[in-house]
């Protein structure tokens, strides 16, 4: 395989822009998915009534179409009906609508593998419900989500690769463009792979880091 | 007249078509320890559940004092700072040190100084002998050293009244004795305290009175001198039977 060095060292800036786009929309669609998955998960494991039942249709309709149709319909359908959005915030919102569920169900598990005791000797010891679900179910439950948690993280930065389909320059986008324009598609495929790696590699170090650091925080009481 | 700190009044508790507890009534004394044995199934631990209010009750009251003690009660939150629970399975929050297991409630729900909750805690756990262990994570703590470790932690909220459920029935044997040991000290220094225990030796050394509970009633309530040499109803005799063992002597001796 020959790669031609020239090329590569003219491509890189441009996939570097790239990157930073893809890390960025990343970014705020993970955090985003966070919270949408914690209020998911609180929700559903208190059994709150109603809202549990729209949750979990959310859920199912997130979790069984593809990221590549949310996109579309969030790009092209919300117009329509008079919701203006650029293609920014529509990856940002469609990684959070994905993601929201993903996380919800880590979350849940988390907190519905504690023991209901765990919230009963807190309650007879006169923490409120909320004092309890803070300091002593929370901590807990996001220990034990944090592989499946890190999995997600994962799973979601490498579906920001469908961003490309609504026009946004990412790192995809970036090597779809580059092989059309010059036909140098193995340059262009090894940097995408390269950049691919730049970003996740990290992540993934950091995940296992976090995962032995909550394992010796303190588990199997 | 004595003072009452607790009192249970026709206390009915229903799961489904299953009534567990009927009509029990019984007061407590401040000072007093009462020890609850019956059978296993019995209610006794639903009725401990009951008097914390882990459970909803279908009939009847439960009073601290004069304030009533209800799942869903305007101060429940600092009723149940009054009365403390010790659980079978320790239930010691696995992601705290030991220390900070027993600050938290003082902290949070208190709202008391770190320094003068961590001090009392310190003392606690020196009475108990687990001085050194304060900063051990539960799971680097024997079952009897756990137990001891969760009674500190119901102590250090002040409780007025202790409720212990069966806290030595997972331990090994060498161990029931040092988590025994805590409670005979705590019944020295005059706490109220309600027990369910099945170590009949135990219930006899620490009881002011023992309530035996068999099928969701009170069958039989007395003095512990008087319930284990003669007691008065039939069941409490079968019952008590069970921890008898009669010898199997004059078997040929062995060379």
């Amino acid at each position: 395989m020959d790669l031609n060095t020239e090329v590569l060292t003219q491509y890189l800036p441009l996939y570097q822009k790239a990157a930073v786009l893809t890390v960025k929309i990343g970014y705020f669609g993970i955090v985003l998915a966070i919270v949408i998955g914690l209020f998911c998960a609180l929700i559903q494991y208190h059994k709150i009534p109603v809202l549990r039942r729209i949750i979990a249709v959310y859920i199912e309709i997130s979790r069984n179409t593809p990221l590549l149709i949310q996109l579309f319909f969030i790009y092209y359908a919300l117009p329509k009906i008079g919701i203006s959005t650029n293609a920014e915030s529509c990856g940002v919102a469609g990684l959070a609508f994905l993601g929201g569920s993903y996380m919800a169900e880590v979350f849940r598990s988390g907190l519905e593998a504690i023991p209901p005791i765990q919230k009963e000797s807190a309650y007879s010891l006169g923490l409120s419900p909320l004092k309890t679900m803070f300091h002593v179910i929370l901590p807990q439950a996001v220990s034990i989500s944090v592989p499946g948690f890190v999995a997600n993280v994962i799973f979601l930065l490498k579906e920001t690769s469908v961003f490309s389909a609504i026009s946004l320059m990412d790192l995809m986008f970036t090597a779809k463009d580059l092989i059309g324009l010059h036909y140098n598609t193995i340059e262009a495929l090894f940097l995408l792979v390269v950049f691919y790696l730049i970003i996740l590699l990290p992540v993934s170090v950091l995940g296992s880091l976090l995962e032995r650091r909550v394992r010796h925080a303190g588990f199997g009481s | 007249m004595a003072e009452h700190l607790l009192t249970v009044r026709g206390l009915t508790k229903r799961f489904g078509s299953n009534t567990v507890l009927k009509d029990i009534s019984f007061q407590v004394e401040r000072g007093e320890v009462i020890v609850v044995i019956g059978p296993s199934g019995c209610g006794k631990s639903t009725l401990l559940r009951c008097i914390n209010a882990l459970e909803p009750i279908e009939g009847g009251e439960v009073l601290l004092e004069n304030d009533v003690v209800n799942p869903g009660g305007k101060n429940l939150i600092e009723l149940r700072q009054k009365i403390g629970m010790v659980f079978q399975s320790y239930d010691l929050f696995p992601h705290l040190t030991v220390l900070k297991n027993i600050t938290l409630a003082p902290m949070k729900a208190q709202k008391r100084k770190k320094a003068e909750v961590e001090a009392e805690a310190m003392a606690l756990l020196e009475r108990v002998g687990l001085k050194d262990k304060a900063q051990s994570y539960p799971r680097e703590l024997s079952g009897g050293q756990k137990q001891r470790v969760a009674i500190v932690r119901a102590l250090c909220v002040h409780p007025e009244l202790l409720l212990f459920d069966e806290v030595t029935a997972a331990l090994d044997p060498e161990m029931v004795r040092e988590v025994l040991d805590v409670m005979l000290n705590l019944a020295a220094t005059g706490k109220t305290m309600i027990i369910v225990t099945h170590e009949m030796r135990f219930a006899r050394a620490i009881a002011d009175r023992v309530l035996f509970l068999d099928g969701g009633d009170i069958v039989e309530e007395a003095p512990p001198e008087r319930f284990f040499t003669a007691p008065e109803t039939e069941r409490a005799k079968r019952f008590l039977e069970t921890f008898e063992f009669k010898s199997v002597k004059a078997r040929p001796a062995t060379p």
